[in-house]
């Protein structure tokens, strides 16, 4: 090596050094490894950290902190009066991630965007089953396939949207992650290259955050996106340190080996808000934990028996043993956080002696139930068997005899929607996009009372139905908010569950992390933090 | 010894056929299916459970998709994961040579400190050296990983500071992974510094990976050298007027050997277990945090998969155990 090279090598190893101190990495103690890196196949929220809310975009986006719709991709749209037509102007001069695998020759354009969905609609689509076995879940359960009737290319720059039926929850849907846009001359270059199953591996997106290297089960390594529509990034690299393990998870944190961590352990927060290094961020979780009776069987067809029941029940002991603390008690069967939330609706009080005075007019004597307690934690319950137990003590003060059942996990979400099952079941539930419809819909219509649907408690009621479609069938938020409210009202008179609680959500991080908002929809995104040191 | 050989090699062929019903029964017998947990709370129709169950070829006789897997075995397709999508047999290769960097730092701690510990308790039979590791090996053979991981980590991580967390290597260094061992590659990066921190994020995770083995390999290199102290010829030996390191380092630890060999190779399959635990608390990317989280998400092929390959290194290891075992003791071979 001649003089002169050594010198060149030497100022530009300097150069980068200088540069690599100014650069800011955050480290992100993730909990789990992503499934894979197209976000419309999967539907955990680990995934989607990963993939959807870091690499890619959507044609509307959840405004930070809240589940409000902002305009993302598209910059503006229009609804047709009778609610089944949306257009949409898409933003110009989007450019798609250029990286070592792709460098895009064109801006994001209405292609894109109907590639994206009718990839995953479309079951003869090319790109439907681009690795054999792949199903699109999202798009199914959030019924696109039925909702949409075509998706039509006005000019590169605007797509209509023709639905079969107006749906007001619509919005909403295509601010998750499923809606991601991914740009279709990737898509076309790795179908010519044969390598379709890099779709999955290799993500190119229009988000915040390019994609850079995933160290399977280890390291996911993304770079700020300099072309970003939005604002830049504040940090220039992120990284995910994958750490299943909550107390290990403490452990990296406390050491400065991350800078944020999610889910801590409930026994853990306390010591974190103690360490002056670390700040604590708290938020009510847009989650419930319930438990329902099954309404079609004897005694439990009658609301009176329903209601006798949920009044036996001492709420706050199950916050107070179970939540420790970080929970809130439920009245309604959606979070207080969530629009239409009707505050007015009053609980039914405990009131053991009257619960079973009720029960004695019902006529019920001796009653003997079962009560099911899920065999694992999630996020709206901590702990469902110490909860079975407290309800099994309340329920013996007023003469109901409780056994407790569990089942494994798999069994227990199946088994729990058979209409003729024996017993009252502990579940919840986590919304999706912060739509009301996203909870009572889902979790307390007619249609989704049979076998196989989210309605546990089998509860079909007429009037509480029509207000839900009514709903749907409006976008005026005014006026969708008074039909919730009123849903509410019959929810809570015919108590098909005993809504139990509603958990917090915590999120310890460095106090070098600013900017951090806590999202209620409960994903982990970076594109408005910094770190300062 | 071509016989000894023939012999032990006729055993495989049953016993991988074995393995192949108990891997390929094992995650079918668990209670739930992938179909079911994918749904999760929102519930799934029928009619679509039974669409996904027919796209994943789980709705036909369970005898005919065994013949299948055989079948596709045979070609060295191990299926893909019904998760990540990628073949089984890749994404074990990836993993596995951390598993295998992993299990070898742990067996040398293990050997390199068990056998000296086992032969010094043997010669000093009966003292409080020997009381006091022959309860220790007692400890650590009864300790429970999980506790055992999350306590050194407190201890030298948290409060000392001498150790990372968790990881293979600081963040700060990123370079491809041209072997998949870590120590290799860090070497090879050329990155300053790297190397040191690859052995740093090793040191925690192998002592824990390493404790059940040390406490066999020590009792059982005592008991070995108790036995063989005890023989005609080791009195013979000392008779003759050979010096006390001649005698126990040759003609006792010598013949000694032949058992603890073959309890090290039996560590092979502990260490492969134990590596479940110390994975999934010291977040190492290796096979046995992969079978665990395929295990709770029912990934049918990978689990599958995953276990007869884990099935099959255990299997050749111990065969190699045997050979050499053989080639220790002539009488074996000579048999």
């Amino acid at each position: 090596m001649t003089f002169k090279s050594t010198l060149l090598a030497t100022s530009a190893l300097v150069m980068m050094l200088a540069g690599a101190a100014q650069a800011k990495t955050l480290v992100y103690c993730s909990e789990g490894s992503p499934e894979g890196f197209d976000p419309a196949p999967y539907t955990s929220g680990t995934t989607f950290d990963a993939t959807s809310r870091p690499v890619f975009n959507r044609l509307v986006e959840f405004e930070k902190g809240t589940t409000n719709i902002i305009p993302g991709l598209a910059e503006s749209w229009e609804v047709s009066a009778d609610g089944l037509e949306y257009t949409f102007k898409l933003r110009p001069g989007v450019k798609f991630h250029t990286t070592e695998f792709f460098a895009p020759t064109r801006d994001m354009n209405a292609d894109d965007v109907i590639f994206s969905f009718m990839r995953q609609g479309d079951a003869n689509h090319p790109w439907n089953q681009y690795v054999a076995g792949v199903s699109y879940e999202y798009y199914n359960s959030m019924e696109m396939s039925t909702l949409i009737k075509e998706i039509v290319k006005v000019d590169d720059l605007t797509v209509k949207f023709v639905l079969t039926r107006p749906e007001a929850p619509f919005m909403a849907n295509l601010g998750m992650d499923f809606a991601s846009i991914v740009s279709k001359e990737y898509a076309d270059k790795l179908e010519a290259e044969g390598r379709k199953e890099d779709l999955n591996n290799l993500p190119v997106g229009t988000g915040p955050f390019k994609f850079v290297a995933y160290q399977k089960d280890a390291v996911i390594r993304y770079a700020a996106n300099d072309d970003y529509w939005g604002e830049r990034p504040k940090i220039d690299t992120l990284v995910f340190a994958i750490t299943t393990d909550p107390a290990v998870r403490v452990q990296k944190l406390k050491a400065g080996e991350c800078h944020v961590m999610p889910y801590p352990a409930p026994a853990d927060i306390e010591g974190l808000k103690a360490d002056a290094n670390i700040t604590v961020m708290e938020q009510a979780g847009l989650n419930v934990a319930y438990l329902a009776y099954n309404a079609t069987m004897a005694p439990f067809d009658n609301p009176k028996v329903r209601k006798a029941l949920n009044m036996a029940i001492n709420k706050q002991a199950i916050i107070d043993a179970v939540y420790q603390g970080s929970g809130q008690l439920a009245k309604n069967p959606i979070p207080p956080t969530m629009w239409s939330y009707n505050d007015a609706v009053v609980d039914d009080a405990y009131d053991p002696a009257a619960a079973k005075a009720m029960l004695d007019e019902a006529g019920v004597k001796d009653l003997s139930m079962k009560v099911w307690a899920m065999p694992v934690q999630r996020p709206y319950m901590p702990n469902a068997r110490r909860t079975a137990e407290l309800i099994q003590e309340d329920f013996s003060k007023i003469g109901v005899n409780v056994e407790i059942v569990s089942y494994e996990w798999g069994e227990y979400l199946k088994k729990s929607t058979e209409m003729n099952r024996d017993g009252a079941v502990i579940l919840g539930w986590t919304g999706d996009n912060g739509d009301p419809d996203n909870f009572m819909g889902v979790l307390l219509s007619c249609a989704a009372a049979g076998e196989g649907g989210a309605n546990r408690a089998h509860w079909c009621n007429e009037e509480f139905s029509a207000l839900l479609t009514q709903a749907k069938a409006t976008s005026d938020q005014a006026e969708r908010t008074k039909l919730y409210e009123q849903a509410q009202v019959i929810f809570k008179d015919q108590a098909p569950w005993a809504t139990l609680g509603h958990s917090t959500v915590f999120m310890p991080m460095s106090t070098k992390v600013q900017g951090y908002v806590m999202s209620p929809l409960g994903s982990h995104q970076f594109d408005n933090v910094d770190i300062v040191e | 010894m071509i016989k000894f050989l023939l012999g032990k090699l006729a055993w495989l062929i049953p016993t991988f056929l074995g393995i192949t019903i108990v891997a390929f029964g094992f995650v079918r017998v668990l209670p739930g299916d992938p179909v079911l947990l994918m749904a999760g709370e929102r519930g799934i129709t029928p009619e679509r459970y039974e669409q996904l169950m027919a796209q994943f070829g789980f709705d036909r006789p369970i005898w005919q998709q065994y013949l299948e897997f055989i079948g596709r075995l045979f070609q060295g397709d191990f299926g893909n994961s019904l998760v990540t999508k990628k073949p089984v047999l890749t994404e074990f290769l990836t993993l596995f040579p951390a598993t295998v960097e992993l299990g070898l730092c742990a067996i040398v701690i293990a050997t390199l400190i068990g056998i000296p510990v086992g032969v010094l308790a043997a010669i000093k039979r009966g003292s409080w050296f020997d009381q006091a590791t022959m309860t220790t090996a007692l400890v650590g053979y009864s300790m429970p990983i999980f506790w055992w991981g999350l306590l050194l980590i407190i201890l030298f991580s948290g409060i000392l500071q001498w150790t990372p967390v968790s990881g293979r290597i600081s963040l700060l260094y990123y370079f491809p992974n041209a072997t998949g061992f870590m120590l290799f590659d860090s070497l090879m990066s050329g990155e300053k510094g790297a190397f040191r921190s690859a052995v740093s994020h090793l040191i925690l995770p192998s002592v824990v990976l390493a404790t059940i083995p040390l406490a066999v390999i020590a009792r059982q290199t005592r008991s070995a050298m108790l036995e063989v102290l005890g023989e005609d010829y080791v009195r013979t030996a000392r008779a003759k007027g050979l010096s006390r390191a001649r005698v126990v380092g040759i003609h006792a630890l010598r013949n000694a050997m032949i058992p603890v060999i073959t309890t090290i190779g039996l560590q092979v399959g502990v260490l492969l277990a134990g590596a479940i635990l110390t994975e999934t608390i010291f977040s190492w990317p290796g096979i046995g945090k992969w079978m665990v989280d395929s295990i709770s998400r029912r990934d049918y092929p990978v689990v599958q998969g995953g276990l007869l390959l884990i099935a099959g290194i255990v299997m050749i290891v111990n065969l190699l155990v045997d050979l050499m075992y053989g080639f220790i003791n002539p009488r074996i071979r000579h048999s």
